[in-house]
């Protein structure tokens, strides 16, 4: 159903990377957009000022990244999505109740864990990648688990 | 300007989910699917990610403090704890069940489609429900972090 698409993965991973590399560099900060979102939802942080606008500010930047590109003729993403609704909502209550527990998801365990080689991250993310492939091979398939 | 250098990393950082296709989480769970049309993508963006940011943080390391702030805030913590686990697995199957993570679901709520507004007020409850549930269920965790340093450092791996 969908092509590899190994070269636009990479160049696109490459900026992933980047943006978690300056983040750091300029701001002393981890660009990981579970503890960024979840430090605003979190009273004892979100009540400084300063604190909470630089992730203001970062979450404006992932939101804008589309809108920009809609300005040179790409659409505006709006994936295809085939679970039900009531599905969706459950996946979302998990994922940020799960990326919170667990202190980070993809972004924050998997990229910025593995760069500083964060036992802890890496653990989790092979947790995490584990859990989702035998949902998929559930939903799919019905097989694993 | 600490403030417009986070903004263009978000900007960065949604750039590069949009042209790897990790927005798309048809692309994400045929990665997930391994009994399918596997689709390795994800593995690549990965790797590309991975290794330019370790480059910039190994130059960071270098560095006394941050251009624009006092100083590097890195994740303090090294043990593996039940909520490290637990955490995992539940956004383990909340992603294999939708495709979608913390991140690319900000850059797809651009498109204001009604999937991605329900998945991300979900997601918002959800963390929102864990800043809750967590003082209680984890409550070492929390007495901690209100000591001389701002919390952050020590809880957020990311």
């Amino acid at each position: 159903m969908h092509d590899f698409t190994p070269v636009s993965g990479l160049l696109g991973g490459a900026l992933i990377g980047l943006a978690a590399a300056l983040l750091m560099l300029l701001t002393g900060r981890i660009a990981g957009v579970t503890g960024i979102v979840g430090g605003l939802l979190q009273p004892d942080i979100a009540d400084r000022s300063a604190d909470r606008s630089w992730r203001i500010a970062f979450i404006a930047g992932l939101i804008a990244a589309p809108l920009i590109a809609a300005l040179f003729g790409a659409p505006l993403p709006r994936p295809a999505m085939h679970a039900s609704l009531v599905v969706i909502a459950i996946a979302g209550l998990l994922v940020g109740f799960g990326t919170r527990m667990g202190n980070g998801c993809t972004s924050g365990h998997g990229v910025c864990g593995f760069a500083r080689l964060s036992g802890r991250s890496i653990v989790a993310t092979f947790i995490f990648m584990t859990a989702a492939i035998v949902t998929v091979a559930i939903v799919r398939h019905g097989i694993g688990g | 300007m600490p403030l417009f250098a986070s903004f263009v990393c978000g900007l960065i950082f949604g750039a590069g989910l949009l042209i790897s296709g990790m927005t798309d989480p048809q692309k994400v769970l045929g990665f997930l699917d391994l009994f399918g049309a596997w689709d390795a993508t994800l593995a690549f963006v990965m790797a590309g990610a991975v290794a330019v940011a370790a480059t910039g943080f190994a130059i960071a390391q270098r560095r006394a403090a941050p251009a624009f702030s006092a100083r590097f805030l890195w994740p303090d913590r090294n043990d593996i704890d039940a909520p490290l686990v637990g955490g995992a697995v539940l956004f383990g199957i909340g992603w294999g069940l939708a495709g979608i993570c913390p991140g690319p679901a900000l850059v797809n709520l651009a498109g204001l489609s009604l999937p991605i507004v329900v998945f991300v007020v979900a997601m918002l409850a959800g963390m929102i429900g864990q800043n809750l549930f967590g003082k209680n269920l984890w409550r070492r965790r929390t007495l901690a972090p209100r000591l001389e340093n701002p919390p952050l450092p020590s809880r957020a791996d990311g």
